[in-house]
């Protein structure tokens, strides 16, 4: 099985968030900086009042490897890259490809989701594949 | 940046220096028992006993187990572990300490069963770390998934062939044909790095280090009391030292085509030290994989942005090379127990003292950069001869 992330009480809403379908990107109410990982401070003013708001699910691929062995659960061939999201702060996950070897950084891409069970985790699709 | 500590230059120095007896696969002693040998073999090499340390720094295994298996009871304990950079921080730390008077000699040690597992917890990241969260559900191969994450991004932005990524196991296994004790001395080529398996495309196997079983140990102390003591090698004097560190999530990193942590930690040892780049004789750059030296090489100052590459791929690294660097053969040829920065050290120590078994001819400064985690953390030392006090 593939695994899923287990929540921190800083983590919670986040990936609660995420089961439900929609990526959020943390961002201090005091300094409007945005970040990731979430955190219930800001690493930028240490301000402890942060929101999650609803990422815009776009993004553009920094950097990618194309992953040849797979933990249990992966089908290898896959790409697994970093994502910067519009709202700035970077996000790792797969981006779902038939073509991993045509990949290249820059690509723009979006947010999606993979079902796992009753979780869901983000992954990327490119966004020229048919949106 | 102001340039702190100048003070300490040269203040202490390592007075021993030695690995583990073995090194490779060792099925007959434990991580622990893999600090002790190489701790026994560095008090040998500097002709101390147990009972003349008073401080014992180690990461791996706990200091106060180091300590109570020797029959030390030490005064000072260094825990600090922050990956395969740690000893470097050890030494850093270690320097502030002896000079401070809050102990005397320290003992650092390095052990681990990386190969055979013995008397080693399973790794893994905690389940609810950051990496568990943020990266292990999306499917990584460990390390060689992670750690090179940002090369694509670097061959991207500065036209890096993958031909030049494989001359970098290529050049270090040239320096590895020198050294016996490396784990692989046969002479390859590119064309090997592309024909062995690709891992996580664009590494290969040959762009990966080895996973060995192995321990290494240093001995400091003041630069004052070295004088006074009658040591069998010439002390190697901590010229400089720094450290730093940032996200241990790639995604959380600043950059992913330099580190930062290499970056703040280097330009902070390299200031304490007063050297400059074109004085420095010799180099170590952990290399978990092919990439970290191009990025250190770059991190440190040592050329410019986007040439470390040709700098490689021009023999400057390579044996007869202005800058030989790895010279051991690295954590690509020649042993990689997990945490690497030990080894690293323990061969600019050997340079500098004219002992390695690829000595480079006139070694009076080295330079040696630990890296732990994927980029979280970085140490580097500057290490130089008497003749540079
Ligand atoms: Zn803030």
């Amino acid at each position: 099985m593939k695994p899923v992330p287990l929540a921190t009480p800083d983590t919670q809403e986040w990936l609660d968030r995420i089961d439900a379908g929609e990526l959020t990107v943390p961002r201090c109410t005091a300094c409007a900086s945005s970040f990731l990982y979430p955190r219930s401070s800001c690493p930028r003013c240490g301000a402890r009042s942060v929101e999650l708001v609803p990422a815009a699910g776009t993004g553009v691929l920094l950097s990618f490897v194309v992953n040849h062995r797979a933990p249990a659960g992966f089908e290898a061939p896959y790409a697994l890259g970093v994502v910067r999201l519009a709202e700035g702060p970077h996000l790792t996950g797969v981006v779902r490809t038939d073509r991993p070897d045509l990949l290249e950084v820059d690509a723009a891409v979006r947010v999606g989701f993979e079902e796992r069970g009753e979780r869901r985790v983000v992954c990327f699709d490119l966004e020229e594949a048919g949106r | 940046m102001s340039v702190r500590g100048t003070d300490l230059r040269g203040a202490i120095a390592i007075v021993g220096a030695a690995e583990s007896t073995d090194l490779g696969k060792i099925p007959d002693k434990s991580a622990l028992e893999l600090h002790v040998d190489a701790a026994l073999n560095a008090l040998a090499d500097c002709g101390l006993a147990p009972a003349d340390i008073d401080g014992v720094a180690s990461a791996g295994e706990l200091p106060n187990d180091i300590a109570d298996y020797l029959g030390i009871v030490p005064e000072y304990l260094d825990g600090t572990n922050v990956g395969g950079s740690s000893y470097m921080l050890h030494v850093r730390h270690a320097m502030a300490a002896i000079s401070a008077g809050l102990c005397e000699t320290v003992l650092v040690t390095h052990g681990e069963s990386g190969r055979s597992r013995i008397g080693m917890t399973p790794w893994a990241p905690a389940p609810q770390s950051f990496m568990a969260q943020l990266e292990i559900p999306h499917g990584p191969v460990g390390a060689p998934s992670l750690f090179p994450m940002g090369v694509r991004r670097y061959m991207a932005e500065y036209g890096m062939t993958r031909e030049q990524l494989a001359l970098v196991p290529v050049v270090q296994r040239q320096w590895a044909a020198m050294n016996p004790r490396a784990k692989l001395r046969d002479p390859i080529t590119v064309e090997d790095v592309f024909a062995s398996p690709v891992i996580a495309d664009p590494v290969h196997l040959l762009h990966c280090c080895l996973v060995t079983d192995g321990g290494g140990a240093l001995v400091l102390t003041s630069a004052e009391r070295a004088r006074s003591l009658d040591l069998p090698n010439p002390p190697v004097y901590v010229l400089g030292a720094g450290e730093s560190s940032e996200s241990s999530v790639v995604s959380g990193l600043e950059s992913l085509t330099s580190s930062r942590a290499i970056r703040l930690g280097g330009e902070r040892a390299l200031a304490q030290s007063g050297v400059a780049h074109a004085d420095v004789d010799h180099l170590m750059v952990y290399d978990a994989f092919a990439h970290v030296p191009i990025y250190g090489l770059e991190d440190l100052g040592f050329v410019g942005r986007g040439e470390a590459p040709a700098f490689i791929e021009d023999g400057h690294t390579a044996p007869g090379g202005s800058l030989p660097m790895n010279t051991n053969g690295g954590g690509l040829s020649y042993t990689h127990t997990g945490m690497y920065g030990m080894f690293a050290i323990q061969e600019s120590v050997r340079q500098v003292r004219g002992t390695a078994p690829a000595q480079v001819d006139g070694v009076d400064i080295s330079v040696c950069t630990g890296v732990g985690g994927m980029f979280m953390s970085s140490g580097t030392l500057v290490l130089g001869s008497a003749a540079t006090l």
